[in-house]
């Protein structure tokens, strides 16, 4: 299993400094699954072994009302963390969510465990899968779809990039080192799956067939922009892709999923919802509402925190000092995984193993994704004022997600050098024509100021509107002349 | 409190120029004000006042904060590498990591925090990164600073908090990096609400706020923080909260506004001269408690008052010094009230120009007024 930090928890916290952010250590390979979990019409066992089968309250008398979820009982493995030999576990408290048990010993739960909680990976680090992994099979086709878009996303990245230092478009922000996680999640969902994103996903927009044209039109804010030019470039939204539009305010989408998620259970749909956070965004209270209530309400999300190790200047030692979000699932009683955010078969994997047990158990599902956020914050920023450049050049380079599914996909035959080039081609002049396309597309026009503050503008609007453009007649050379009026 | 008036040099950022430069029609100059002639006088002979921008100003302010008191911290997201606009440049390596620092991401645990460390008897200086994000802090704001004192019967105080945050228009913000939220906060009695419109300004107001003994919101112009250039005395000074500065005189109307949109305003002011008008503007300064006698006493002579901010113009502060001068000057009021403001609706990214106050709205709202 690599670590993936170089320093040890346990050893403190001030190390950073010294070792860095990266640092490979050690190669023994862990799985989580078992093998006969490869086909995703045995997720139920796999539920199974995790689940909670209520085996204290078979025991016990009941005190508490019975409408209580079954879910919130405890567990019946003896987590050894929390029982040691000597236990009675005949003295109890009946207590609501199950048996408690008695101790004679005053023992604190640890602040973290012995070991830092392991990461799912299917590909190392040449691309070669590890000896006994369990992983669905990826078709060909799944998989060079996968690869093209990844690649595309990162084309897209740097020629929008490219156009914000231009200043062509007032801001810009890049996915570059987390193209598995975008990618091999979209991959792992299906299409009535509902996406509350963060603002670092545009990926899944990619997948589910938001045109180059479409991302163009969002970022020039013209008239073609769904969003009607009102956003910052990068507040995607398309409610035809089942994607809901980003808000720059933190966190702020995971309550909302699940009240999303809660409709599908209500109505009985084969679907959920997929909610994208931050590292960063973890430490907002929305975060503890949005998991709370998810594994209160029962509701079907799968939760993916993007852990990239920053949040612009503020690394996650700063953040939080839990073994990052993967552990906080077990807090709020969901169950949870962490994941090589580098390794697309292994997000593929386990996010299609999520959503299997969000849709077929009723419950939320905690994902946390290991990558590192290889770009700046934003255009706005400069990362070389706060972490060293080899950190940056560590993880473009030998651990880039790209360049690792790449070598799979070529291993198997199924990509060659000449459809690399092809396809990188293509690409670039569809970029290009999107970015000259949506240039030259007027901006919306002066109405829809108004429009959509409500459903429909109350007096005060429409006076508003009126007195707007009685002083644009006024002063045309006031207001620019891309805005039709 | 009338001062003399010099316009200064204002450059435009490269992004902003590059971004919006083209569009905006905002005035490129501000003015810089002498500071009280009382607070000149107290200090020692001073080193020549330099040139600075605003969020230097801040900065200067901040690090004198801290100096001259051990119980002086300043924390917030990203403040310790300096913060995304800069203002905590140096703070963290001067004074170290633990008067100076990062928090996690989460604004209500920022406000929270301020508030306990304040009623310890500290200063605590809290960034929020945007006044966009202060919402998350709303209930500590408003329910816990603002009451902490009057709750306990004055057992208890936070007096010792001052939330900085950057609130306004840059030319590109879109919905959730442009907003101005004064008048939520000026609708809780038990904080104070100070908004500057300059780098000298700025550094001595700020410093009043750290030491003021009550919990204070200051919205800084971010509009501002690289264009505005002014002479700031290097020394330790501060400017009286509560009280409004008439930074121009004149005879036939009232204008009031604070922080970025004073600079507007200011161009209205001079362009409506060359037509004849004299105006009056009036910095408010402190949004509340705020100086009402200032402002009634100038509308007694000019008989007509315009007030402008960024926010939208249903529920802003504006409201509020209408109906108050509206209750003591109605007999000498010789046009309704003017407000020029934004719009009802979200800051939208590509209709900013539109959705703005702009000094040609101004200029025809001084004239109808006058001319009623
Ligand atoms: C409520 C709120 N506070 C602050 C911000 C400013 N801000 C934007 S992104 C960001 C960091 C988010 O980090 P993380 O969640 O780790 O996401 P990443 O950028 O790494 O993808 C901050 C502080 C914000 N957008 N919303
Ligand atoms: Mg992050």
């Amino acid at each position: 299993m690599a670590v993936w930090f170089s320093r040890s928890r346990t050893i403190g916290y001030c190390l950073r400094k010294k070792l860095g952010f990266f640092g490979l250590v050690g190669h023994e390979s862990s799985c989580c699954f078992s093998p006969s979990f490869r086909h995703i019409s045995s997720i139920r066992q796999i539920g199974g072994s995790y689940g909670n089968p209520n085996g204290f309250l078979n025991d016990s008398a009941i005190h508490f009302r019975s409408w209580r979820f079954e879910s919130s009982t405890a567990e019946t493995q003896l987590d050894p963390q929390y029982f040691q030999e000597e236990d009675d576990l005949n003295q109890g408290l009946d207590f609501p969510g199950g048996r408690v048990t008695f101790t004679s010993e005053l023992r604190f739960i640890s602040e973290s465990g012995d070991k830092r909680v392991p990461c799912y990976r299917v590909l190392d680090d040449n691309g070669d899968p590890i000896t006994h992994t369990s992983f669905a099979q990826v078709s060909k086709e799944l998989a060079v779809k996968m690869y093209g878009d990844m690649v595309t996303l990162q084309m897209m990245d740097v020629v929008f990039y490219e156009a914000q230092r231009q200043g062509r478009i007032s801001f810009y922000m890049s996915t570059t080192g987390e193209e598995a996680i975008n990618i091999a999640s979209a991959a792992a969902l299906s299409s009535d799956d509902l996406v509350l994103p963060q603002y670092r996903e545009p990926g899944v927009l990619l997948w589910r067939g938001f045109t180059l044209q479409d991302f163009a039109d969002q970022c020039f804010g013209n008239k073609a922009d769904c969003g009607k030019g009102r956003q910052m470039p990068v507040h995607y939204g398309s409610s035809k892709h089942n994607f809901f539009t980003v808000s720059s305010p933190i966190a702020t989408q995971l309550p909302q999923a699940v009240g999303v998620a809660y409709s599908l259970k209500m109505d009985k749909k084969d679907a959920c919802v997929v909610a994208y956070f931050g590292d960063g965004c973890s430490s907002e209270g929305d975060f503890h509402a949005g998991l709370n209530f998810a594994a209160v309400m029962e509701a079907p999300v799968v939760f993916i925190c993007r852990n990239n190790g920053w949040a612009i200047s503020t690394p996650i030692e700063e953040q939080f000092r839990s073994d990052g979000i993967v552990v906080k699932g077990r807090a709020y009683g969901i169950r949870s995984i962490r994941v090589d955010g580098n390794d697309a078969l292994a997000v593929y994997n386990a996010i299609r193993t999520a959503r299997e047990m969000a849709i077929s158990e009723q419950i939320p599902v905690l994902v946390e994704l290991l990558a590192y956020r290889v770009a700046h914050h934003s255009t706005s920023d400069d990362s070389s004022k706060y972490r060293p450049v080899d950190e940056i050049e560590y993880w473009k380079s030998s651990r880039n997600p790209v360049n690792r599914f790449r070598k799979w996909v070529e291993r198997n035959g199924w990509w060659s050098d000449k459809e690399e080039s092809e396809l990188r081609s293509s690409v670039k002049k569809q970029l290009l024509k999107a970015i000259q396309v949506a240039e030259k597309t007027e901006k919306p026009p002066i109405a829809e100021i108004f429009t959509d503050v409500y459903d429909h503008p109350p007096p005060n609007l429409k006076e508003q509107e009126k007195v707007l453009r009685e002083d644009i007649k006024r002063h045309p050379k006031d207001y620019p002349s891309d805005v039709s009026l | 409190m009338a001062s003399s008036m010099s316009v200064s040099r204002r450059r435009f950022g490269r992004l902003l120029a590059r971004i919006s430069g083209s569009r905006r029609q905002f005035s490129s100059t501000t003015s810089s004000i002498s500071i009280d002639d009382q607070q000149q006088q107290q200090a020692q002979p001073q080193p020549q006042p330099r040139s600075l921008n605003l969020y230097s100003a801040i900065n200067q302010a901040l690090h004198i904060a801290l100096d001259s008191d051990p119980r002086a911290y300043v924390f917030g997201e990203d403040v310790g590498f300096g913060g995304v606009f800069r203002c905590t440049t140096g703070l963290a390596d001067r004074f170290g990591k633990s008067r100076v620092f990062n928090t996690p991401l989460c604004e209500q645990g920022i406000v929270g925090f301020g508030i306990g460390l304040a009623a310890m008897g500290n200063r605590a200086i809290a960034e929020i990164q945007f006044a966009d994000y202060i919402y998350p802090a709303f209930d500590q704001i408003v329910n816990e600073a603002a009451k902490f004192r009057y709750r306990s019967g004055n057992q208890f105080n936070c007096g010792g908090l001052t939330i900085r945050a950057p609130y306004g228009a840059v030319g590109h913000g879109g919905h959730y990096h442009s907003q101005s939220p004064e008048a939520f906060f000026c609708h809780v009695p038990g904080i104070k609400v100070v908004i500057p419109r300059s780098p000298r300004q700025a550094k001595g107001l700020l410093l009043s706020c750290i030491r003021d003994p009550n919990p204070v919101v200051f919205f800084e112009p971010k509009w501002l923080y690289r264009l505005s250039v002014e002479e700031v005395p290097e020394h330790d000074y501060m400017l009286p909260l509560s009280e409004a500065e008439v930074i121009r005189e004149g005879n036939d109307i009232t204008l009031v506004g604070w922080g970025a949109q004073l600079s507007i305003m200011e161009q209205a002011c001079i362009d409506a001269e060359k037509d004849g008008i004299s105006c009056e503007l009036i910095d408010l300064r402190t949004l509340i408690p705020w100086d009402k006698e200032t402002v009634e006493a100038s509308v007694r002579k000019t008989g007509r008052l315009l007030i402008s901010h960024e926010a939208p113009v249903t529920g802003g502060f504006g409201a509020e010094i209408s109906a108050s001068i509206v209750e003591r000057c109605f007999l000498r009021l010789e046009a309704p009230v003017s407000r020029v403001c934004g719009l009802d609706t979200p800051f939208p990214l590509v209709f900013e120009p539109f959705y703005m106050p702009t000094k040609n709205k101004i200029l025809d709202a001084i004239k109808a007024t006058v001319n009623y």
